[in-house]
């Protein structure tokens, strides 16, 4: 499906994914210096902490600002974790449920045996990262025996805010014919420093993230898989000022994407740009070793700029956030790089224009199963009108041979999705890819007409775009509003307290055994 | 076989149709033609047909007719349904609740307020709580406007601030007594069990508690947003879908003048 049909400028690609390249270098070595307060919060949940304090407070909370208090966390949590075990002879819980009582400060654990405490590290991060690979083998097992549908994949979302609730939905979602199912987060819920507890019932528009929520829908959706022969894919956010804590989280609860973006919670969230860098960074790397397939975000740029002047910067974003995955260790299979099908209706030949944009994402990223959105910018509560733009858009899909298609809801902009919203949804897809499964072999695109010339056009304003913020730098192109037209200052945001220079004796053993032993080094897990 | 010639009284059955007894039209005059549709929790078949009518009978409709049922599996069931309102309203006796506004130009609006005010007129807009869409706000509020109509951003004499989605309403009111604000912009797009209800009425109370509700203009907008409920719910107005920049601009300049809020200043009492 990748063939080339639109005669892109081939040298133009290579130049924009060399500037992409570059661009991201400059960011990696802030990203190797420094580490974050949730970063060492997903270490202590890889080794095992778990649970909350009396006020609810998780405990990988508590353990951080534990050390963080008396300025340990540039030595890592690992380290401090490892050291009270040792010295107490405690398990890793027992250790953080004594911070909690307050009876241990962990940097105030007198260091026996610096070794020691890094071998006992080095054998709780071995069990975590054995007990990833077994829910990975797991999915592979599970899709080796069950199979999955065919691409594109019809991806739902429900938002019930109730987690029962959602299992209803989602269940019968993947019993209609639903091949992934997205549990939308309550929406508050990036900008919380820390992951709640428990199985929840109270979010709005969505549901809270958290391990016991994963759990129970995993649960249901493998008991589905088994009576439909099918297995669907389980979805979640690895996004806000938890990324890697929630990217940890669906690596053990088996989610099989996560929307993960390098730029989004900056320009979309306010989050502090510094520190989205460098847990993107961690993230990515334990989706990449968790077979995880993550969803990038370049959808929302065109929410908030013009879909036809500033479709280029989606591509620009797209090499960016290619570039920052395949550091992190992700394999192109497994960067679903997002974009949407946003011309208004008005515009004569937009049908065209979404194909070129369309066919030439497929054409540039040959392996990556592309994420394709739904229009939502310009849909009204004309709900028959919406219908027909979905058949649209669905066709488009099918004839660029795009990866994951979310699917438009009818109903979008009046409420979170009814039962039956998501299944006319389901059944309007399944009726277009079924109707046009082979148009994408059978259309050969006319030399130099309007969909290759407006490829052609996105392509060289893509590449202009990197090459320049090649010269200026990424921080500065954002500070600058390149993207989505959203400003963001280097220092603003939320979360830059939480950022925390890596000291020389720095210590984090997942990197050595999470990734690639071509990007160890880049990461810094261990210093030399 | 002969047809019988029509007549001019025959020619449409519109004609016949009177304000006093309006119903909806399906293709015949006062047919009171409508269409539903809806999912019961029920596994298919006859007892969840025969439910579905009972469900169209119970909200009045006659010959209500399941012209399409669907499993939606895990025991649940769609409808399509047609049916018939037996009954027509009388519109001479109905009030809509609008907002009175005089309405003005781009040009207009800004000379009204360099006569009238004296001052810019300083706007704080946000979609609060959980809401992520800005899609209301921003065509009121953006440089590009909406429709062809430019947003308050650009208007010379106003002092437009796009505080985006997702804002706490704490958030909005600190900003608006930061600014001091003339008037706040409140958008509620989705809507999950009536959550905008509850989030503009913190609103409200919120201003009440800073002692600030009289000295601002309180403006809700969305989809699902009409002045009456707008009303209700302690603002001064509220838009409904397919309100241009210039209809919120207008109505904002106007209040300020018959208010007297343009000489007394703003929010922050400056």
């Amino acid at each position: 499906m990748g063939e080339a049909l639109l005669d892109l400028d081939q040298t133009l690609i290579e130049r924009a994914r060399r500037a992409a390249r570059r661009i991201t270098a400059e960011i990696q070595k802030h990203i190797t210096a420094n580490t974050t307060t949730t970063i060492e919060r997903t270490v202590a949940r890889l080794f095992g902490v778990d649970g909350v304090d009396e006020d609810d407070v998780p405990l990988p909370n508590v353990v951080v600002e534990n050390i963080q208090k008396d300025g340990g966390l540039s030595r890592g949590a690992a380290f401090w974790l490892a050291n009270a075990m040792h010295y107490f002879g405690y398990d890793v819980q027992q250790v953080a449920e004594a911070v909690a009582r307050g009876s241990v400060d962990l940097c105030k654990v007198p260091v026996k045996d610096e070794a020691e405490a890094r071998r006992i590290a080095g054998d709780l991060a071995r069990r975590a990262v054995e007990r990833i690979a077994a829910v990975r083998a797991e999915r592979e097992a599970y899709i080796a025996r069950l199979g999955m549908g065919r691409e594109p994949y019809l991806y739902v979302i429900v938002a019930t805010g109730n987690i029962y609730e959602d299992v209803v939905q989602a269940t019968a979602a993947v019993r209609q014919g639903a091949d992934i199912i997205a549990v939308i987060r309550h929406t508050g819920q990036s900008l919380l420093d820390y992951v709640p507890y428990h199985a929840t019932s109270g979010g709005f528009g969505g549901t809270y993230a958290t391990q016991e929520n994963f759990r129970i829908m995993r649960e249901a959706l493998d008991e589905t898989a088994e009576d439909i022969g099918r297995y669907p894919r389980l979805v979640n956010y690895a996004s806000g000022l938890c990324m890697p804590e929630i990217a940890a989280m669906g690596a053990v609860e088996r989610l099989d994407m996560m929307l993960n973006d390098a730029m989004y919670g900056i320009l979309f969230r306010d989050i502090n740009m510094k520190r989205t860098f460098v847990d993107q960074s961690f993230s990515r790397m334990i989706n990449a070793f968790a077979g995880i397939v993550i969803n990038t975000g370049e959808d929302n740029y065109l929410t908030t700029d013009d879909p036809v002047e500033a479709a280029h910067t989606v591509l620009a974003s797209q090499f960016i956030n290619e570039q920052f995955a395949l550091r992190a260790g992700l394999p192109p299979k497994q960067i679903g790089l997002g974009h949407v099908f946003a011309i208004y209706p008005e515009v004569e030949d937009g049908l065209l224009y979404s194909l070129a944009q369309a066919r030439m994402t497929r054409e540039i990223f040959p392996e990556a199963p592309l994420k394709y959105m739904p229009p939502t910018k310009h849909i009204t509560g004309n709900i028959f009108k919406s219908y027909a733009e979905h058949v649209m858009f669905n066709l488009v899909s099918v004839a660029t041979g795009q990866g994951i298609q979310l699917l438009g809801m009818l109903t979008e902009a009046i409420h979170t999705p009814f039962l039956h919203d998501r299944f006319l949804a389901i059944d309007n897809a399944k009726y277009v890819f079924n109707f046009a499964r082979h148009l994408g072999d059978e259309i050969l695109y006319r030399k130099d007409g309007r969909i290759q010339d407006w490829a052609a056009r996105i392509l060289k304003k893509a590449t202009d775009m990197l090459e320049e913020i090649e010269k200026i730098g990424l921080m500065t192109a954002l500070e600058r509003g390149m993207f989505a037209n959203v400003r963001r200052p280097k220092e603003g945001g939320k979360g830059a307290d939480g950022v925390v220079a890596k000291g020389p004796d720095y210590f984090n053993p997942f990197p050595e055994l999470m990734l690639p032993p071509e990007l160890r080094q880049a990461q810094g897990g261990e210093s030399e | 076989m002969t047809t019988t010639a029509a007549t001019p009284s025959d020619r449409s059955e519109t004609a016949r149709m009177r304000p006093e007894d309006v119903r909806p039209y399906g293709d015949t005059a006062n047919d009171g033609a409508v269409q539903l549709s809806f999912t019961l929790p029920l596994p298919p078949g006859d007892l969840a047909l025969e439910a579905a009518k009972a469900i169209a009978r119970r909200m009045g409709l006659e010959e209500p007719s399941v012209v399409h049922s669907q499993d939606l599996t895990n025991n649940f069931t769609f409808f399509i349904v047609y049916g018939k309102v037996p009954f027509g309203v009388d519109v001479t006796r109905l009030e809509v609740p609008k907002v009175q506004i005089e309405a003005m130009d781009f040009e207009e609006i800004n000379a009204f307020v360099r006569e009238k005010i004296g001052r810019k007129v300083v706007v704080v807009g946000a979609s609060t709580g959980t809401d992520a869409h800005t899609l209301g706000l921003d065509a009121i509020m953006n440089m590009k406007g909406y429709a062809g109509k430019y947003g308050l951003e650009r208007y010379p004499e106003f002092v437009a601030v796009n505080m985006g989605s997702q804002v706490p309403n704490e958030v909005l009111v600190a900003k608006a007594i930061e600014l001091g604000a003339d008037a706040i912009l409140v958008s509620q797009t989705v809507t999950q069990k009536n959550i905008h209800v509850k989030n503009l009425t913190e609103l409200v109370e919120l201003l009440e508690a800073e002692g600030l509700r009289d000295r601002v203009i309180l403006i809700c907008g969305g989809p699902r947003i009409t002045h009456e409920l707008a009303v209700e719910l302690g603002y001064d107005a509220g838009f409904g879908p397919g309100t241009l920049p210039p209809m919120v601009a207008s109505y904002i300049v106007q209040e300020i003048v018959k208010r007297g809020l343009a000489a007394r200043g703003r929010a922050d009492g400056k």
